[in-house]
């Protein structure tokens, strides 16, 4: 963990960048992605988690599909066939990226506080300390159950969901929250 | 009659009350009728409306009425069979208020406060004291009347209030200091001055609780009179207590500002489009219903004004030992005591129509938001309805203690008025936006900043309506930043710092991708810090190490 300390007053300003003058960087793609820095190595999500979400795409997919053909075939409405397709075309790149986007999945550990991280286009980092923890909660879907899977969110008192992890082992996820819970109580932080 | 056991407390504490001594009380005993109130009117008011022409007739003398049922008994001479039925309701009702009164009690202790009411569904409520989050003193209208108000102890939930209502208003404005007291580690262990003076003041309140004014026994004109005159003085006093608060740190609202600043809302804003829609389409033709439509609307925005200037006439805030005290309300009133460190969240905003005039608004977001009858949930949330630049800055320094330096004064004010010194080359200090965040905030992005100082992280932002958001870190429940296409084409990303469910969401829309790393880092090892460091869940305990020898009793 960094040991920086918190200044006395504030970070000062960030120093005055001449960001008129500066071209646009849009090309240097590779340090405009979010990422952090050496925080350790992530842990992934189980790799049978694609075939959860791979399922789940695909059901989504059928019935909106479906919904949409009828209304085309049935009621003669030609804006539900281009919805259809929409939605074909979109969830079949989603597949495509779908392996991807799991392995993009990870958290981890730190000293004080939970990390958590997904989404490769969409990306999203969050950290969440020990000590605000409220509860921690393991749910497991019919196809995560039949591949031994299960999803943990440690919920804090705040309005957005703390964090969620789907797809880990069920022995892992069960580990996981007792891991979670020890470190919890020895961070104890009043509401 | 207030307990038996209302004797046993040590002359060592000193609390203002008996009533906290662990034992089980009872409320005031016209509970149930204040709470069943305006039930109650309304049945007494349809039977007065029905027996009006008897009445008349009673005093005039003629007997030309028929068909009431009334008549119908009298003629077939079931009167005594009448007056029985009538007498056995009256007793059933009786009987059952002083069941549901007796069946009311309440208890605090060290640790919690207890209230168990119910008769067939038995309710047990349990409030933890350090886990306290503000405790209410409310006085709706005609409880308020009858110098009754209502406790209650706002604990982290959607519902997770302990509320006593009804008790005497004397009675609840001490019970309320005890039970703060309680909560912040004190043990009541700090003798007052004047023992005696506690005492008298004291004893007119059970009085006041064996006579029940409601029920009015027929020799007690003496004692009426004296009522009546309590209840004025209560009604006249102003909510806080005069002792309990540092004067000069209280602000005040000009009766004038508040209702400029109620009339200066974006509701009169839609008001004004709705009226001259309502004029274009009459001119243009279109027939009466739609002013018929309208009216009724036209008249509830005018109830709407009404309501919110009343609420917030006489608002005060102050500082007291035990936290930030707000008070509003003209008609009914309410008390608001929220302990140190029961903030999440601060906004210290200005809508575009009020730039004009300097004004400023400051809303927070606490973990148990009061509710209920009497007080709206807009204003438990709010810190200070209107205010210039000075309040502002002098409510900040009640709602983060320690926050009141002049680097943190020049800290707020720029984040309030300030934005990037593009040209200037003034050092800001927010942390900004680089200026390609003008392709996704085209007007805010020169004022969208942050800085972190010491124990609180903020958020500056918005130009139509200025935004200056605070959340003290030790109360922060988590950080995200994230990042979609667009963001990254421009090496931009936004930010967001999870707090507890409010009127303030404290996020940052446009950031530029290193600095949002940076914040990042700062935040999630800011949090982690400042947790460590809060003691602020009993809040008196670390500031006075004598009374932690004395709490093991």
């Amino acid at each position: 963990m960094p040991d920086r300390d918190l200044p006395e007053v504030n970070r000062p300003a960030e120093p005055i960048r001449s960001v008129d003058a500066e071209p646009e960087p849009a090309v240097v793609a590779s340090s405009a992605r979010l990422e952090l820095a050496d925080v350790g190595e992530w842990k992934r999500v189980s790799p049978k988690y694609v075939l959860v979400e791979i399922v789940g795409t695909i059901v989504n997919a059928v019935v909106v599909c479906g919904g949409a053909s009828l209304l085309w075939l049935l009621l003669d409405q030609t804006w539900a066939m281009w919805v259809g397709i929409v939605v074909l075309v979109l969830s079949i790149i989603n597949l495509i990226f779908e392996p991807r986007r799991v392995r993009a999945i990870g958290y981890l550990l730190r000293a004080d506080d939970l990390l958590f991280r997904r989404g490769i286009l969409f990306q999203r980092f969050v950290a969440v300390p020990y000590g605000r923890m409220q509860l921690i909660d393991i749910t497991r879907g019919p196809l995560a159950r039949w591949l031994g899977l299960a999803d943990l969110k440690f919920v804090t008192a705040a309005a957005t969901a703390g964090v969620s992890i789907p797809g880990l082992a069920e022995a892992d996820a069960e580990i996981l929250r007792d891991r979670l819970v020890e470190l919890a109580e020895s961070r104890r932080a009043g509401l | 009659m207030s307990e038996p056991s209302a004797a046993v407390p040590a002359p060592l504490a000193a609390p203002r009350t008996d009533l906290t001594d662990g034992e089980w009380h009872r409320l005031h005993p016209a509970t149930p009728l204040l709470r069943g109130g305006i039930f109650m009117v309304a049945i007494l008011g349809f039977i007065v409306a029905n027996l009006r022409e008897r009445f008349i007739d009673l005093f005039i003398g003629e007997e030309n009425y028929g068909g009431d049922p009334i008549d119908e008994i009298y003629q077939r001479g079931a009167t005594g069979w009448a007056l029985l039925i009538i007498a056995g309701v009256l007793l059933v009702i009786l009987v059952a208020f002083y069941l549901s009164w007796r069946m009311h009690t309440f208890r605090v202790n060290g640790e919690v406060v207890e209230v168990r009411s119910g008769l067939v569904f038995r309710s047990h409520r349990k409030a933890r004291l350090d886990r306290v989050q503000g405790v209410n003193l409310a006085r709706p209208l005609i409880p308020r009347l009858f110098g009754a108000a209502r406790l209650e102890i706002t604990v982290a939930g959607q519902d997770g209030n302990v509320q006593l209502a009804y008790l005497g208003s004397k009675l609840a404005d001490d019970l309320r200091r005890d039970i703060l007291h309680l909560a912040s580690g004190l043990r009541q262990a700090r003798q007052p001055a004047a023992p005696d003076a506690a005492h008298i003041a004291a004893q007119p309140v059970p009085g006041d609780i064996t006579e029940p004014p409601l029920i009015g026994p027929s020799a007690a004109h003496f004692a009426l009179g004296d009522f009546a005159t309590a209840r004025y003085n209560e009604f006249r006093a102003p909510e806080l207590d005069p002792d309990a608060a540092p004067p000069e740190s209280v602000v005040r609202i000009p009766p004038g500002r508040l209702i400029g600043s109620v009339v200066l809302s974006g509701f009169t804003v839609f008001l004004l489009l709705a009226g001259v829609g309502l004029i274009i389409s009459v001119i243009a033709g279109s027939s009466g219903w739609v002013l018929v439509a309208v009216l009724p609307g036209l008249i509830g925005s005018a109830g709407y004004y009404f309501s919110r200037i009343t609420k917030m006439l006489r608002f005060s805030i102050a500082g007291t030992p035990d936290g930030v005290r707000v008070g509003y309300g003209l008609l009914s009133t309410s008390s608001q005591t929220l302990p140190p460190g029961r903030i999440h969240a601060i906004k210290v905003s200005q809508p575009i129509l009020w730039r004009r005039f300097g004004w400023w608004q400051v809303s927070i977001n606490t973990a148990g938001q009061a509710s209920g009858r009497g007080s709206g949930p807009v204003m438990s949330t709010t810190l200070l309805p209107v205010g210039t630049l000075g309040d502002v800055e002098k409510v900040l320094q009640l709602a983060l203690p320690g926050f009141d330096t002049d680097a943190h004064r020049a800290l707020v004010e720029n984040g309030m008025l300030g934005g990037r010194k593009r040209d200037a080359g003034i050092a800001d200090f927010y942390s900004n936006a680089p200026a390609r965040a003008v392709w996704l905030r085209p007007f805010s992005w020169w004022r969208t900043g942050w800085a972190v100082s010491g124990p609180v992280a903020l958020i500056r932002r918005g130009v139509l309506s200025r935004d200056l958001i605070l959340v003290p870190l030790a109360r922060m429940q988590g950080v995200r930043i994230s990042q979609g296409a667009i963001r990254r084409r421009l090496r931009l990303a936004a930010a967001d710092l999870h707090t507890v469910a409010g009127p303030v969401n404290a996020s940052l829309s446009v950031i530029d991708v290193d600095e949002a790393l940076v914040l990042f880092e700062w935040m999630s090892t800011g949090a982690v810090r400042s947790a460590l460091a809060d003691t602020s869940h009993q809040w008196s305990r670390t500031a006075t190490p004598v009374p932690a020898t004395e709490a093991t009793e």
